[in-house]
């Protein structure tokens, strides 16, 4: 199986994105938030936008290297791409359309897909969910080397959208090939990513798989993208080894890291215990306030307080009788408290 | 006071009424005195002289040899004008649009002074034994020349408006840049496309200035059924008539049709109509 490998600079109207990427049989996620360069990175890939600089090939084969004069056209590139609105064609039939990539296995791939009770129907009259299937079919016929996914779930309201997540995660792990998904859902990434890269304004911040980030988030950018709590303050060293971190709101919280200046004090959700009353534990950091909403989200409860948010279960929310506006205490340990530098405020 | 504005905005609105009246009666007046003027069956009479029918042929033939090459030449040309830009673009449409807004007459002599015997081709035209003025090469070019515009101009809207993404779409599943015009484009476009060749085409049926100083009047030859309406003014009106009665009655099926048009193709259709964008003539 041969690696897409990319090195690339394309100037945009307000920002340049320079990449580096090597993606071999996983799924490399590009997360971040729109108008951060991902799709640019996709088009360019596919050979619909032409870098200024840089080079990319697919194992031996050279795709673009401007310094060689090389730039093969899309049609030669053997990419699969799946675009945002999926850009099926409304004047053919769903066949039409994915015998539109490869006229070879069309109804091995309608039946792949579950789409052959479609075949004679135009795209227009296809639930959206389906519309997707069609386009991955469409994308997969042509047996291409690369997959490229722009934002394969964003057009799907939130009830299709689990379902076909899963789907999209068969297909990744049954064809095996180099793919580079564009979201800005970290979620889905994490869904459906062997590796995640980080990119916000045309630059990468951060690369690695999903745990990786959200244990040791780079930057704070980064740790709000992961769902992360995200307090600011001002760090100073404390006593026990322990630095103490001043939150702009005068709370003070302890974390196990070393810090200084301005920080971001990253806690995750799940690391945060609610409580009635002060707890007599280990967790070294307590911090009182009035719940503002609670978000159930299947079998657990999201919650916020004050600028922290914890996620419990259902049932332990149930037995704290929460509701807004009850004061509760939420505890963190300084171990699961990391710090990020922050920009000085004010620069 | 509200009473006094009340009697000011029923004004108003009877002031609007009326303009719409005048402009109605004032553009379907002269249609319907054609009607009134000739009988069925002196129109019946007038449609079988040798004039009418030598006129219709002229017509017919020419008409269609202009547009295959209107619809030959201007389709690519517009797909490329809708699709790239580059330094010079809106000088290349604008020379495109200019018969637009050109007089006929002026039209008819610069043909002339280009293609004509004594004209800026001529010589070349007349060692290849090529003559052009006064035959009904004349004609064609005339018509070419004076409906083109008629047809490229929506063309163009009607690729615009065909979503980029989907030719990229196309060129990643391994189109080329042909094959993409051919599936994909053309037949996005396809509803604008055929609005704007009926409309070229009826601008092409109707030709009558520029056709007269370059190809002049014979019948059979390049006398076209306005040269024939026009000639028999002073010859026989019945002849004229019935023969302007038919012409309402094609360029009228051609209005509805352009019109239907996006209703037939409904949803599919990614072209808009195309007179939004037409320039005044």
């Amino acid at each position: 199986m041969d690696r897409l490998a990319l090195d690339i600079s394309i100037p945009l109207r307000t920002l340049r994105v320079d990449l580096e990427l090597e993606v071999g049989r996983e799924t490399v996620a590009l997360v971040g938030p729109s108008g951060a360069g991902k799709t640019t990175v996709l088009r360019a890939i596919a050979g619909l936008v032409r870098p200024e600089r840089g080079r990319i090939s697919l194992g031996e084969t050279a795709w673009l290297d401007t310094e060689r004069g090389i730039n093969r056209p899309p049609e030669e590139r053997s990419v699969g791409y799946l675009f945002q609105d999926y850009a099926l064609f409304p004047h053919m039939s769903v066949r039409k359309n994915v015998a539109f990539g490869g006229a070879t296995r069309v109804d091995e791939l309608l039946e792949r897909f579950g789409i052959r009770h479609l075949a004679r129907v135009r795209p227009g009259d296809v639930s959206g969910g389906e519309r997707q299937r069609v386009a991955l079919a469409r994308a997969v016929a042509r047996d291409p080397s690369v997959l490229l996914l722009d934002e394969p779930l964003s057009a799907l309201d939130a009830h299709t959208r689990t379902a076909v997540r899963a789907e999209l995660h068969e297909l990744l792990r049954e064809v095996r090939l180099p793919t580079v998904i564009v979201t800005h859902d970290f979620e889905d990434a994490a869904a459906l990513a062997d590796r995640i890269g980080v990119i916000l304004d045309g630059k990468l911040l951060q690369n690695g798989t999903a745990t990786e980030l959200v244990r040791s988030p780079a930057d704070p950018f980064v740790a709000s993208l992961t769902g992360s709590v995200l307090l600011a303050g001002r760090a100073r060293p404390g006593a026990d080894g322990l630095t103490e971190v001043v939150l702009d709101d005068g709370t003070i919280v302890y974390s196990a890291e070393r810090g200084s200046g301005r920080v971001g004090v990253v806690v995750h959700p799940w690391e945060i215990t609610l409580a009635r009353e002060a707890p007599t534990d280990s967790a070294r950091n307590h911090l009182r306030g009035p719940v503002a909403a609670l978000f159930p989200d299947g079998d657990r409860v999201r919650v916020r307080v004050g600028q922290l948010t914890a996620e419990i279960t259902a049932a332990a929310a149930r037995e704290l009788e929460l509701a807004p506006g009850e004061v509760v205490v939420a505890s963190f340990k300084a171990t699961g408290a990391r710090l990020v530098p922050l920009a000085e405020a004010g620069s | 006071m509200s009473r006094l504005r009340a009697a000011g905005r029923q004004g108003f609105r009877a002031l609007l009424l009326l303009a719409v009246a005048i402009t109605v009666v004032f553009l379907a007046l002269p249609i319907v005195a054609i009607f009134w003027e000739v009988g069925l069956a002196q129109a019946i009479d007038g449609l079988r002289s040798d004039v009418a029918r030598d006129a219709f042929r002229v017509t017919l033939k020419t008409n269609a040899i202009s547009m295959a090459l209107i619809l030959g030449v201007g389709t690519p040309a517009a797909y490329f004008l809708a699709t790239r830009r580059f330094p010079g673009r809106s000088l290349v449409v604008t020379i495109i649009e200019l018969p637009l807004v050109l007089p006929p007459a002026v039209a008819g002599l610069g043909l002339l002074v280009a293609f004509g015997r004594f004209g800026l081709l001529g010589e070349q035209l007349d060692s290849l034994g090529i003559t052009v003025g006064f035959t009904q090469v004349a004609v064609i070019l005339a018509i070419t020349f004076v409906a083109s515009p008629f047809y490229i101009r929506p063309a163009i809207a009607a690729f615009e408006a065909v979503d980029r993404t989907m030719l990229d779409a196309s060129r990643t599943l391994g189109a080329g840049p042909a094959k993409t015009f051919w599936r994909v484009a053309l037949p996005l476009a396809a509803g604008g496309l055929v609005a704007g060749a009926a409309v070229a085409f009826a601008r092409g049926l109707g030709e009558f200035g520029a056709t007269i100083m370059f190809a002049g009047s014979l019948q059979g030859v390049t006398q076209t059924v306005s040269l024939a309406i026009y000639q028999e003014f002073d010859v026989n009106l019945d002849i004229a008539l019935a023969i302007s009665a038919l012409l309402v009655v094609t360029s009228g099926t051609l209005l509805l049709a352009v019109k239907a048009l996006p209703l037939w193709t409904g949803s599919r259709s990614t072209s808009r109509f195309p007179f939004a964008r037409s320039a005044s003539t």
